[in-house]
């Protein structure tokens, strides 16, 4: 059983949520990457999503697309990301899912970074911006290296697409929690509960909200409706913060966000 | 001999791609984050009810015709093949429709689009500013909101084309990510979309994007090879041997060649930017030097490094200063219904001086790419060949940039 399914049925079993953090790899640097890894564990993150840095990532706002754009000046290339896995991998309990554009998949070929990917240690995938009309070949790839593929769900996708999207998913289904891009939001969409239950009807898959979520605040209203929340643009914002003031002060950061954003929640990979 | 008389039309389909999603072979798709897939449905479902009415044919012709001043000329240009020798070169001149360019045809074709989907407010990419001014221009003249993005490389060197958005009452933004070119122009305006969608309508202005944009793009091109057509018919009494045009994303060239496209005594050629060299970097040749990969939403040949990143690009050409092309010429390039090639910065420098010098035109550095190829292809073919360039712009723009180049850098004219 994949690492993904493994670690949704010990939370479900028990009736926990899960806290999800998206990482980009190489910034500030891969090695404080691999240090953040550990550190979400620690604060309750039952997976991890690691951002492979695009040169154009057109769903992202300002927050990852300049994280990207550092992560890429460093040097961070999805070779070097995937060798960091393979040696923070023993650390960790959690999963760890790659989030990255097709374009870069493409170029790779999928076979062939699905294979490197599962052998580093990846759980599972997301390809933000492969439609499920043009997804068959990654679907093949992935289910044949065992890992899960995740697609995402918009609040403009209608029911029947949203089953379908659903049904060529494995591990969890990525919903948006609005439209646009990633980033920062002070309030949640109305609605947004809604969804999820419409989605419950058409999927058994854990459902994982993402796009907007920044607070502790916030990931507990998405854990009463959903099964994992995303938090993605708050943490790499505290990461741009503190880059210029060296590795320690950016883990320390993160490891204040972190904490505050999963006190108090039964969340986490049993150990 | 039949004289067929011109008739400007959206709906010139001499074959059937790109088949119903999108794809040109294995090239075009929708290669594009979920969030922006209701609205390239709608688009798609509002073209398709849209060529076959009435209401949006007859009103496109009839601005085609008035507003645009449609069609343009198919002309001459003695001076010019005598100076190259050969083959007589023929101009469209696209250089002479309404804003200067060829991308009004397209820009008053989408903005009528939104209209039609009750979408208040456009936006666009722009390179060379040209499609941003085609764009603003349709925004002023049917009384929509318009936000232009371009680069602040871009909005540099093509200064008198930001100043015309602006009196033309768009807002141009610029963009200072990446290389600041068109590239990074076409992520900011797709990230906007991703946001307003609903009440927005992305004018893309080129044969580029997710499906249904290279063939809506082409389609409202395609009115450039159908004038062409039959211009060729009166004027030569015959079809021409060869069609050449530049490429950037390849919409005038698409434009020209689709009609053409089951004559197969037609050669079509698109002429690339090849900068100030083959090192991956110093050009914009994608179909030339590039491999097949993913930009802006569809497969098609891109400028990649070994990772998939996407490479810088050079252009003394704005427009043409781009990694990606349409996916239609993709397969056209795999299939061998058309040849792509490239000429330098300065193969395109001395084609606008020599077309101003025996002309009076100034072309657009864009344009001069396609003269500078004709040029010497004219010279290497007999006097009973005929070569048709398209003339897709007018360099007024370009003067200034020009005159700088030619003052710093004594290399680039000969």
């Amino acid at each position: 059983m994949n690492r993904i399914d493994r670690i949704f049925a010990g939370h479900r079993s028990r009736g926990e949520k899960a806290l999800m953090p998206f990482l980009t790899a190489g910034d500030p640097d891969l090695e404080t990457t691999e240090r953040l890894l550990e550190v979400a564990q620690r604060a309750g993150a039952s997976v991890c999503e690691l951002g492979i840095a695009f040169s154009d990532p057109i769903a992202d706002g300002p927050v990852i697309q300049a994280s990207m754009a550092h992560a890429l000046g460093g040097g961070a290339s999805p070779g070097r990301v995937l060798e960091m896995v393979a040696r923070v991998r023993p650390k960790l309990k959690m999963g760890l899912v790659a989030m990255v554009s097709y374009s870069i998949v493409h170029r790779l070929g999928v076979g062939a970074f699905v294979r490197d990917a599962e052998q580093a240690g990846i759980d599972g995938c997301i390809f933000p911006d492969l439609p499920i009309e043009e997804s068959g070949e990654a679907c093949d790839a992935v289910a044949g290296a065992g890992l899960a593929c995740s697609f995402l769900i918009a609040p403009t996708t209608p029911t029947d697409r949203a089953a379908q999207i659903a049904g060529a998913s494995s591990g969890f289904v990525y919903v948006l929690s609005r439209g646009g891009l990633t980033g920062e939001q002070m309030e949640l969409p109305a609605g947004l509960g809604g969804r999820i239950e419409g989605l419950r009807s058409v999927t058994d898959l854990p459902i994982a909200v993402g796009f907007g979520v920044s607070s502790r605040d916030q990931v507990r209203r998405v854990l009463e409706v959903a099964d994992a929340a995303i938090v993605g643009s708050a943490i790499m914002r505290r990461v741009a913060a503190r880059r210029d003031d060296g590795q320690d002060a950016v883990v320390e950061e993160v490891v204040e966000f972190m904490s505050e954003l999963g006190e108090g929640l039964i969340t986490g990979v049993s150990l | 001999m039949v004289m067929p008389t011109p008739t400007p039309t959206t709906d010139t389909r001499p074959n059937d791609t790109p088949d119903r999603e999108g794809h040109f072979g294995p090239y075009g798709g929708s290669y594009i984050p979920e969030t922006l897939h209701a609205a390239v449905e709608q688009l798609a479902d509002e073209y398709n009810r849209a060529r076959q009415d009435p209401a949006f044919t007859d009103r496109l012709r009839d601005l085609q015709q008035h507003y645009v001043g449609r069609p343009t000329p198919l002309y001459l240009a003695a001076r010019l093949s005598e100076a190259a020798g050969g083959a007589p070169i023929y101009l469209k001149r696209e250089d002479l429709a309404h804003t200067g360019a060829h991308k009004i045809n397209n820009s008053l074709g989408q903005a009528l689009l939104a209209i039609r989907m009750g979408k208040k407010r456009i936006i666009a990419e722009t390179g060379a500013g040209q499609h941003g001014v085609a764009t603003a221009t349709a925004a002023a003249v049917f009384g929509l909101d318009c936000d232009v993005f371009m680069g602040t490389e871009d909005m540099r060197r093509q200064r008198p084309n930001v100043l015309r958005m602006q009196m033309l009452g768009a807002r141009v933004v610029s963009v200072s990510s990446g290389s600041c070119t068109l590239k990074d122009a076409t992520n900011a305006a797709l990230r906007d979309w991703m946001e307003s969608s609903p009440h927005t309508h992305y004018i893309i202005g080129s044969v580029v994007g997710p499906h249904p944009f290279p063939m809506i793009v082409r389609d409202l091109q395609s009115v450039i090879g159908t004038e062409c057509r039959s211009q060729c018919l009166q004027q030569i009494g015959r079809l021409p041997d060869h069609l050449v045009a530049c490429i950037g994303g390849g919409s005038n060239a698409a434009g020209l060649f689709y009609p053409f496209i089951n004559d197969e005594s037609v050669k079509l050629i698109g002429v690339e930017a090849g900068g100030r060299g083959p090192e991956l970097g110093q050009h914009a040749a994608p179909l030339c030097k590039g491999q097949p990969g993913i930009l802006h939403g569809s497969a098609s040949y891109v400028l990649q490094d070994d990772d998939g990143q996407t490479a810088d690009v050079h252009s003394i050409s704005a427009g043409l200063d781009y990694p990606g092309v349409g996916p239609e010429h993709a397969y056209w390039h795999d299939s061998g219904r058309a040849t792509y090639t490239s000429v330098t910065d300065s193969q395109a420098l001395d084609a606008f001086n020599q077309l101003m010098r025996t002309e009076g035109i100034i072309p657009a550095l864009e344009s001069s790419h396609a003269l500078a190829y004709a040029t010497q292809l004219a010279a290497s073919l007999s006097k009973d060949q005929t070569i048709v360039v398209n003339l897709s712009g007018r360099g007024d723009k370009d003067i200034d940039e020009v005159a700088r180049l030619l003052q710093t850098d004594s290399s680039v004219v000969s």
